[in-house]
């Protein structure tokens, strides 16, 4: 009765979005109040049923109700309580769900607190983000509908996907999805900006808070993808460049591209034409990764178990959003007014750079992850795109944008001088060129290409500490105030930092990680020891290994360093007994920022085994990067000028205090 | 060479059965020269049966076979450049994860350079058209500040430059 009810609220819940996506959308083209004012109530109920039909599908899970033909296929009644729960979203259709409540969230926080935007914006904003809503409620309904029942259920369910069956399922696909579907509030501002014709100023500054929001959640997911492949699929990669990982990647590349614009249309109300199509093209590129994963069109870790009439239905979404939206830009977006005038060398200019190389780059990812398809279906040839031509085509983009990174903050609005902040980049220069000649000295002319990928990530972390030094004019008005000014330093200023310095932070780790990597592949008897990194590796033996739902063989391995105990080491395989499935479980030790890699594989008898051992310099820095990136935006965001909405008048004038001129 | 093939098959067998490790000790060569080719070749071949992984991060047999027959050809005498032909000639280029540059993958590899031109265009004509009008607008009024507007202007945009 319970799911039949899940199943009600989800009908009901359709109906209500397409209340929303007529009445306001009316009313603010009409200038009727009444009907304006339905959105916001309409948006709450929405989630609030939405909600009530997941908390549905999850009581299901956590009951093991296996007469629910999705909790049937996807649980087990032997599965640990955690996996029952987050294995919810454990595949398509509660998935989607979970999508699809993010969405109508993100609807309910405007609904509920977006009292001082415009009313007319606000009621077309949401009608927007309704009629998304009706769009993926109606997909669910009509294709994937989780509330299905079986007529004789069995006792036993078929379990999860047993390489799901970890803490990464309960952290990556949320982050992830309130990155992908953050966007849609952009999304759905920018559509609604083009339906009224005009950008206001309330507009500018509602856009990058809600970008930082997604673009915060966004990278924490992709960086949490990242590790959990790292540890889980068992041979150390973190980057696969697999056309479901560029699914995630280009909106983050669009949404970085969007951040840095919507910058320049708050600061200058300049942009604000190339700002809605980027916010259009952001959210596009999340519909795209949402069709690439569920439609079969790709195989990859991540593809649910698909059937074709998904893929159509989809697909028809993606044309009616991506094709109207843009149509609608086509029609609408030369009324919207351009401000802000700029010289080339100018902080305008630079994070137009920055938009054009970050844009290219996503185009090339595009390119490379939809020609396969695209040749197959014209002429039939199969082609392959894997990490080799990404390296080789995206590598060369990112260079020339980080090489530019420390400059950007430091010119100047309007009119920057190049000269004069290269003067302030000095420092950093020479840090980066230290590090370059010391890691050719350390490691010998044998990787050309290493030192100066060191050198660049050091030129980035060192350029975003010298915009903090440069503004608080450290070495100019002494340290005492100095501090002062560097404690009243907006937000935004520290969240640029930040961020800049988390890219530098990641980009070492992808250089020292790659570049520096020791391995050793080897057949081990019990007592057998292998040098690695100045560490010794002794192999102990292996024994079987009982856990709730599956049986392991697990290995013991001591590490010691000069003779002295480091840690010891458990890797295992394990075999899933539900779908008898084999997984790895890497053994892991992190020393310093480094880590060293375990990774048993196949049994020789007589007790000898293979091993892979690796040792990975830095390589937690790639991900330590990431978060230090999203606590960039989380700085930016707290920044009193952003708070959402319009600021009134006299907060304006204190806050214009509060930042003291330079 | 039969018998390394046998023992390949073998080998292939096992794997279908229990999980392994990408490359075994066993395929590893003595020479190191040898194998670092052989795996910096791998890491460009795809295991065609799998999910988008490379032949040198693969556990499916197939991968393992290509392994050995990578090397195999390696230590035949065989140069990187032919190697990949005589791949490609069995498998077609679907095995190549780096496609050829070749008239039909001429737009995927210029992509991005050509996006990246493409925008660089855009961001010049924007920048000339939008100069040209603002010297229009401007031109005749900006001779005519007073020096009372001078001062405004200025405050103005000292407050600008501080938000």
């Amino acid at each position: 009765m319970i799911v039949e009810l899940g199943h009600y609220a989800l009908v009901l819940a359709f109906a209500l979005t397409l209340v929303q996506c007529v009445l306001p959308l009316w009313g603010a083209l009409s200038g009727d109040e009444r009907l304006m004012a339905i959105a916001p109530p309409a948006s709450v109920t929405t989630f609030v049923l939405v909600l009530i039909s997941f908390v549905v599908l999850t009581i299901a899970y956590l009951n093991s109700d296996f007469s629910v033909l999705n909790v049937l296929q996807n649980s087990h009644s032997a599965k640990p309580l955690l996996y029952k729960f987050t294995g919810v979203w454990g595949n398509h259709e509660g998935s989607m769900l979970l999508w699809i409540l993010i969405l109508v969230f993100f609807g309910a926080l405007v609904g509920l607190f977006g009292g001082n935007l415009p009313k007319d914006l606000k009621a077309a904003t949401l009608a927007v983000q309704a009629w998304v809503s009706a769009g993926f409620i109606l997909f669910l309904l009509a294709t994937s509908n989780p509330f299905t029942r079986v007529v004789n259920p069995p006792l036993e369910g078929a379990d999860l996907n047993p390489i799901l069956q970890d803490i990464g399922l309960a952290i990556h696909p949320p982050l992830l999805y309130v990155g992908y579907v953050g966007f849609s509030i952009t999304f759905s501002f920018a559509v609604a900006a083009l339906i009224l014709g005009r950008t206001d100023a309330a507009w500018a500054r509602w856009v990058r808070p809600w970008t930082l929001l997604a673009w915060c959640f966004l990278t924490l997911g992709i960086a949490m993808g990242s590790y959990w492949a790292y540890y889980e699929l068992g041979w150390g990669g973190w980057w696969f460049w697999d056309p479901v990982e560029n699914a995630s990647f280009m909106p983050w590349l669009a949404g970085t591209a969007l951040l840095h614009s919507a910058i320049v249309m708050e600061k200058r109300e300049a942009l604000k034409v190339w700002t809605v199509l980027l916010a259009i093209f952001t959210f596009s590129l999340s519909l795209l990764g949402t069709f690439l994963v569920r439609s079969g069109v790709l195989t990859s870790v991540h593809a649910f178990a698909t059937d074709p009439a998904r893929g159509v239905f989809i697909l028809g979404l993606l044309c009616f959003f991506i094709g109207g939206s843009l149509a609608l830009y086509a029609w609408r977006a030369p009324m919207l007014k351009q401000g802000g005038l700029f010289a080339p060398i100018s902080r305008e200019g630079g994070l137009v750079l920055n938009n054009l190389f970050l844009t290219a780059a996503c185009a090339a990812v595009l390119v490379g992850t939809l020609y396969p398809l695209a040749l197959d279906a014209v002429t039939g040839e199969k082609i392959s795109v894997g990490a080799p031509f990404f390296n080789l085509t995206f590598g060369p983009l990112m260079i020339p944008l980080l090489l530019a990174v420390p400059f950007g903050p430091i010119l100047s609005w309007k009119r920057g001088d190049l000269l004069a902040a290269s003067q302030r980049l000095y420092a950093a220069f020479g840090l980066a060129l230290l590090f370059t000649l010391v890691t050719f000295w350390a490691w010998g002319m044998e990787k050309v290409l290493a030192p100066l990928g060191v050198g660049l990530a050091v030129w980035v972390m060192a350029g975003a500490v010298s915009e903090i030094v440069t503004r608080v004019k450290a070495f100019e008005i002494g340290p005492k105030r100095a501090f002062s000014r560097l404690v009243g330093l907006p937000g935004s200023a520290w969240g640029t930092a930040t961020a800049h310095f988390g890219v530098g932070v990641t980009v070492l780790g992808i250089v020292t990680a790659s570049a520096f990597q020791e391995e050793h592949i080897v057949t081990m008897r019990p007592g057998d020891t292998v040098q690695l990194a100045g560490y010794e590796v002794t192999f102990d033996g292996a024994a079987p290994r009982r856990g709730p739902n599956y049986t392991e063989e697990v290995g013991h391995f001591t590490i010691r360093q000069a003779g002295a105990l480091v840690t010891e080491l458990d890797p295992s395989k394990r075999i899933y007994t539900a779908r008898q499935m084999p997984t790895t479980e890497a053994g892991i030790h992190t020393i310093g920022f480094s880590q060293l890699y375990l990774s048993m594989g196949e049994s020789r008898g007589d007790g000898a085994i293979d091993v892979r051992v690796y040792f990975k310099p830095l390589i937690t820095l790639i991900w330590i990067g990431c978060v230090i990136m999203s606590f960039g935006a989380v700085f930016s965001m707290a920044d009193r000028r952003l708070r959402i909405g319009a600021p009134k008048p006299a907060a304006r004038r204190k806050t214009a205090q509060a930042a003291p001129a330079e | 060479m039969i018998r390394s093939l046998l023992t390949s098959l073998v080998l292939a067998l096992a794997l279908l059965t229990t999980q392994a490790l990408a490359v075994t000790p066993d395929e590893v060569l003595d020479d190191p020269a040898l194998e670092s080719r052989a795996r910096a070749l791998s890491a460009e071949l795809r295991c065609m049966v799998c999910q988008n992984q490379s032949i040198d991060d693969s556990d499916a047999p197939l991968a393992k076979d290509l392994r050995v027959l990578v090397r195999e050809r390696l230590v035949a005498g065989d140069s990187d450049g032919e190697v990949i032909d005589y791949l490609v000639s069995r498998y077609g280029e679907f095995v190549l994860l780096k496609p050829r540059f070749a008239w039909h993958t001429i737009f995927l590899w210029a992509a991005g350079p050509v996006a990246l031109l493409a925008g660089l265009l855009a961001i010049t004509l924007a920048l000339r058209s939008r100069s040209k009008r603002n010297e229009l607008l401007t031109a005749p009024s900006s001779a005519k500040l007073s020096a009372e507007e001078e001062e405004r202007l200025k405050k103005l945009l000292d407050r600008d430059e501080n938000a």
